[in-house]
């Protein structure tokens, strides 16, 4: 099968720590590819370059037919690239000076330009698949971490992306509300939504994933079925982390 | 001691009080000017813009470094010697033009604290979602700043409108010009200085009651 999304040879230096040290990755249509390794490895550091939060230094993503390579990205690349990624962060991140709704419409009419009300009525339909369909008009800081989460899960759906990207989506939250952010993650992946997903939730990772795709020092390891990676890993270095985190 | 003549005071009031119209005007087109060009020099300095950043960094030194009398001499007797477009400038605009620029790099200073007191992880999921640098900035990053910078700003307009007194030094007659002439017709200068005083008092606690209205109600809607 064709790629639909296609990192080739990611490089990402902070001084003289190079955190991604050639990188290819091949996600198909619908796939849902977890990252486990461990801290420090770049798990992280490819969602964020996928998006350009962090700058790749050397490398190429392509994501339908839009291909930007880090060299040579242009501003308008670079804004292509993010309005076809979702990006669900470790701490939320939502605009505290919005509502739920408002976090959620804000990339449509700010940045697709659609009416209010368009916006409203899809805001509205999230609101209820995420299970918050009551408080719509509550700012962050009354939510609870878990609703918090979900509102930023719901602000990346409202994208319509063609990959979502979720950076350890449960590390920052109470363990009272990991299972309800998981729960969604797993809705929207029963939806045959691609994604790429950076967890420390190894159960999560061998339920949801198609793939999983073990890191460690800037390098994919090994990468493979759920069943093989956790149950017949190739790499002794596979083995040793999954023997410490599990 | 001689008694406090206070039919003078009273007879003073409505002088005074023509001159307050002056005041303000000069005092709220500063301000105004003052938080668009501060607005601007802290965006400068918080994206660090190659090259302006470091313009924008001296002229805030400057600026903040210098009394504000010596900046208003600069640009009204000073500066009309070398520049021959500002020769016919009038004492008015000359203090707005010195109060803007003294104050906005007052300004920029707690604006630009507060932009950065706004999540930096907030800048990012603005970016995420595929906001324009312009966008995030308008509709995400400034109206949390300016919550946080308020109080502050609201205190450097407070000490805008006194320090419109000083464009009594270069010959305009506001409320504090129109005090000296009057101090100086009648040597009453204790009353003339006196009633003066109390009108800034009078409008400064007037504005100070607006700001701890607008600050408990805008605590109200700040959901932090």
């Amino acid at each position: 099968m064709s790629c639909q999304i296609e990192i080739t040879g990611l490089v990402k230096r902070f001084g003289d720590n190079t955190v991604l040290n050639g990188i290819d990755l091949c996600l198909e249509p619908g796939e849902r590819v977890a990252i486990i390794g461990p801290s420090g490895t770049g798990k992280s550091t490819i969602l964020r370059c996928l998006n350009w939060l962090d700058k790749p230094d050397q490398g190429t993503i392509r994501m339908g037919d839009v291909t930007v390579d880090a060299a040579r990205a242009t501003k308008a690349q670079i804004l292509a690239l993010r309005r076809r990624t979702g990006f669900v962060f470790q701490n939320y991140a939502l605009f505290a000076n919005k509502t739920a709704r408002g976090n959620i419409t804000e990339g449509l009419t700010t940045v697709r330009g659609w009416s209010a009300e368009k916006a409203q009525a899809k805001a509205d339909d999230i609101l209820t698949q995420i299970g918050l369909a009551d408080r719509g008009d509550s700012f962050p800081a009354a939510m609870s971490g878990g609703q918090q989460q979900r509102v930023g899960i719901g602000r990346a759906m409202a994208l319509d992306a063609d990959l979502m990207l979720f950076d350890e989506p449960t590390s920052a939250l109470d363990p009272e509300w990991v299972g309800e952010v998981l729960d969604l993650i797993r809705r929207i992946a029963d939806g045959r939504q691609t994604m790429l997903i950076v967890t420390h939730e190894m159960q999560f990772a061998r339920e949801i994933a198609d793939r999983v795709v073990f890191m460690e020092g800037g390098r994919i390891v090994e990468q493979g079925p759920p069943a093989q990676i956790f149950g017949n890993p190739q790499d002794d270095r596979t083995r040793a982390f999954l023997r410490r985190v599990g | 001691m001689r008694p406090l003549d206070t039919a003078y005071m009273w007879d003073l009031v409505p002088v005074i009080a023509s001159y307050v119209p002056l005041t303000l005007f000069m005092a709220i087109v500063a301000m105004a000017a003052a938080l668009t060009l501060g607005s601007a020099l802290a965006i400068v300095r918080v994206l660090r813009v190659p090259v302006l950043d470091r313009i924008v960094a001296v002229f805030i030194s400057f600026f903040r470094g210098t009394p504000l009398l010596v900046q208003l001499f600069l640009f009204y007797f000073g500066l009309p010697q070398v520049v021959p477009a500002m020769t016919g400038i009038d004492g008015v605009t000359a203090a707005i033009i010195g109060l803007t620029l003294h104050f906005s790099a007052y300004m920029a200073e707690s604006i630009r604290g507060a932009i950065l007191g706004v999540d930096r992880s907030q800048w990012e999921a603005a970016q995420s979602i595929g906001m324009t640098q312009g966008q995030l900035l308008r509709r995400i990053i400034l109206p949390q700043a300016a919550r946080t910078a308020a109080p502050t700003l609201m205190n450097y307009f407070i000490d805008m409108i006194k320090s419109t007194s000083l464009a009594f030094t270069l010959g305009v007659t506001e409320m504090m010009g129109a005090a000296q002439k009057e101090a100086a017709g009648s040597f009453l200068y204790l009353e003339a200085f006196l009633v003066v005083a109390l009108f800034y008092w009078v409008i400064v606690e007037t504005l100070s009651v607006g700001q701890r209205r607008l600050e408990s109600s805008l605590g109200k809607a700040v959901a932090r």
